[in-house]
């Protein structure tokens, strides 16, 4: 009997040793995306340009990156659940996440409260790294967005009047449109007329009617691809012919295959564009890109493998996987040559670097110019 | 709020209202004869927007012949739900056909995400149906037109065979009393499936003028128009077929309506409709047509 007991003992010591030995050889990182919902094709988008950048960089500290993706539906309370599961069940040393503010500060709280860093590729809302440790971006703040869109509408399409239709379901969107509206109306702009939908929403007839009464000179729509695609198309429909500027949150194929040739002429800040890239390490992934999906790289993919290498190179540089010693490399970034371009992450969490200008034409989204910071 | 723009989303709101009308009617039916609420009613739209998105991918369709195709393959689907999911709980509480719904709802929701992807697609829209009309101000698109005319239609030809044909006699008869029309020799099963065939094609109908509206779908497009439709069944006397459209029209003239005269509140506009259920089962739960039937 005895023998028997120290024999199981040596058995389940050499079990817990092999599974140690298993889990200590690859390194994993949690991707917190949306997959499915109202922005599926932002995570589905990063995923993708992540799925690049693991072949470039597939090793970390000696051990292969494992990247497990948890869906968060594109919904708040389900981002929470992706979150909890990753650093829970899935024991994540760092996650990539979200794509949108709204989600990402869902999840952030708990992160934060395990000591797990969070870089978020796109999340753009000022709210999402503000008094937290552990969260950091690797895209410009909307404070930077909403005065850029506004130099623009003024400078560029000479705008004197603007009208514009929040979202204001998302807090990115509703964030947004308040800097637009400081900005613009400090540059002696008005504001003509404000109206509202929700993510979901598919008429906008009503908006319009008002819209249309208040006759702008722009358009200001700082929301998601689908309610700009549809709300575009109908504006058009109903005669109304402001040119539409929107944020980078609307940059995604489906604005252009939903909206159709509506959608020519609409301006948009942004993160990326091919043509605005000037790093090696844009001049590596795009081409790869392009061999494994027959299509040019846009802002989400861009930003997605962004957001992997700079987890990686804070990784490297901490010569840990604790979140604690990753945490301080991320808050110490100095100039990394990403491939949206050079930027710098500071103690606040946020991103300092160049913002461009995309434009709808010819069904494509085509470069317009950099603003650098 | 001048005229013009009054007449234009007058117009708005009875294309939008005769949508929900058409999906309602799916309801209605269903729940006449079996009292049971198909939850999995905006779903089986859904999946009727597919079939015609794939029928012009994939193979290459016409885009009328897509859509009819869709609407036929739906009616099937409508069978197949019924006789896969309700008929094995037809003898069992309710309460389980009303679960079995839901549980329906979501295996299409999910059949949908993983067969078609997550990702919105954009459903094509033949020009015709695209193209800008003007009256003076008010400027809308032929489909705008189109939507209540063939509506219109279709209603008439339900009702012509609800209340002029046998198999509508049949329907009606076990609306009131489902044993005693089974002691007369009739066969439910039979008559219960053509209820839900009847039902989905006009869902996939309504479906597929509304992706042709907003030309955009995805697996959980469903969902709102089938809770809206949901409210129009409700609020036009659940049970009746001319209660649904009227409860459609009804909704979507008021949707329309309530937001043009209080834009401010365009973010609460599906809240609109939650609030004239509630107000429907509060205030007369039989709703606008409705007529007492013995339990």
């Amino acid at each position: 009997m005895k023998r028997f007991c120290t024999g199981m003992v040596v058995l389940l010591f050499i079990l817990i040793v092999a599974g140690l030995a298993c889990a200590a050889d690859t390194i994993k990182i949690g991707g917190f995306l949306p997959m499915t919902g109202a922005v599926a094709a932002y995570g589905q988008d990063a995923n993708n340009g992540i799925k690049i950048a693991m072949e470039m960089k597939p090793v970390v500290l000696g051990k292969k990156v494992e990247f497990v993706v948890a869906d968060t539906k594109s919904d708040k309370i389900e981002a929470a659940n992706a979150m909890s599961r990753l650093i829970e069940k899935d024991k994540v040393i760092a996650v990539i996440g979200e794509m949108i503010s709204g989600d990402t500060m869902a999840g952030a709280p708990i992160a934060e409260k395990a000591r797990i860093p969070v870089v978020s590729p796109t999340s753009t809302n000022p709210l999402v790294t503000q008094g937290k440790k552990y969260v950091f971006r690797v895209c410009f703040i909307d404070p930077v967005q909403g005065d850029i869109a506004a130099k623009y509408a003024v400078n560029n399409l000479k705008a004197k009047k603007a009208a514009l239709i929040v979202d204001r379901s998302q807090d990115y969107c509703v964030g947004l449109a308040k800097f637009f509206k400081e900005a613009f109306t400090k540059l002696g702009g008005q504001v003509a007329a404000e109206t509202f939908c929700v993510t979901e929403d598919k008429d906008f007839s009503a908006q319009l009617s008002t819209i249309k009464a208040a006759d702008p000179d722009i358009i200001y729509a700082p929301n998601y691809y689908s309610p700009v695609a549809l709300f575009t198309k109908q504006a058009r429909e109903l005669g109304v012919k402001a040119p539409v500027l929107t944020g980078d949150g609307a940059q995604a194929d489906e604005l252009i295959l939903i909206g159709g040739k509506e959608v020519e002429g609409v301006a948009l800040t942004g993160h990326f564009h091919v043509k605005a890239a000037t790093t090696q390490l844009a001049r590596d992934f795009i081409p790869r890109y392009q061999k494994k999906y027959h299509a040019e790289p846009s802002a989400f993919h861009a930003l997605g493998a962004d957001a992997y290498f700079v987890l990686l190179d804070a990784i490297t540089r901490a010569k840990t996987t604790r979140g604690e010693a990753v945490r301080e490399a991320l808050a110490t970034t100095k100039n990394f040559e990403a491939i949206s371009g050079k930027l710098s992450i500071g103690e606040d969490g946020n991103a300092v670097k160049p913002m461009v200008i995309n434009v709808v034409k010819g069904g494509k989204f085509e470069y317009l110019t950099t603003i650098n910071p | 709020m001048t005229l013009s723009i009054l007449l234009q989303q007058l117009i708005n709101g009875i294309s939008l209202g005769s949508l929900y009308g058409l999906i309602a009617i799916g309801y209605t039916m269903v729940y006449g004869i079996l009292r049971l609420i198909n939850f999995a009613h905006g779903d089986v739209l859904m999946m009727g927007c597919y079939f015609a998105f794939y029928g012009i991918l994939i193979f290459s369709l016409p885009w009328w012949a897509s859509f009819l195709a869709a609407i036929g393959l739906t009616a099937l689907l409508g069978v197949a739900i019924d006789r896969g999911a309700y008929l094995p709980v037809r003898k069992a509480p309710r309460i389980s056909a009303l679960i079995t719904a839901i549980g329906v709802s979501f295996l299409l929701e999910h059949l949908g995400l993983v067969i078609f992807g997550g990702r919105a697609k954009a459903f094509y829209r033949p020009p015709r149906f695209g193209q800008v009309l003007e009256w003076g101000e008010v400027r809308f698109i032929a489909l705008t037109l189109w939507i209540p005319l063939i509506t219109f239609f279709l209603v008439l030809g339900l009702l012509y065979i609800v209340y002029r044909t046998r198999t509508g006699r049949a329907m009606r008869a076990i609306s009131r009393d489902m044993e005693t029309v089974r002691l007369m020799g009739v066969d439910v099963n039979r008559i219960t499936s053509i209820t839900f065939a009847l039902g989905s094609a006009l869902a996939a109908a309504g479906g597929i003028m509304w992706a042709l509206k907003f030309p955009q779908i995805d697996p959980y497009m469903g969902i709102i128009p089938g809770i809206k439709a949901f409210v129009a069944a409700v609020l036009g006397g659940i049970g009746n077929v001319a209660g649904a459209a009227l409860g459609g029209l009804l909704l979507g003239v008021l949707e329309i309506i309530l937001i043009a005269l209080m834009p401010s509140l365009a973010g609460y506009k599906d809240a609109f409709a939650f609030l004239i259920l509630i107000g429907i089962l509060l205030f007369r739960p039989i709703g606008i047509m409705g007529e007492k039937l013995p339990e």
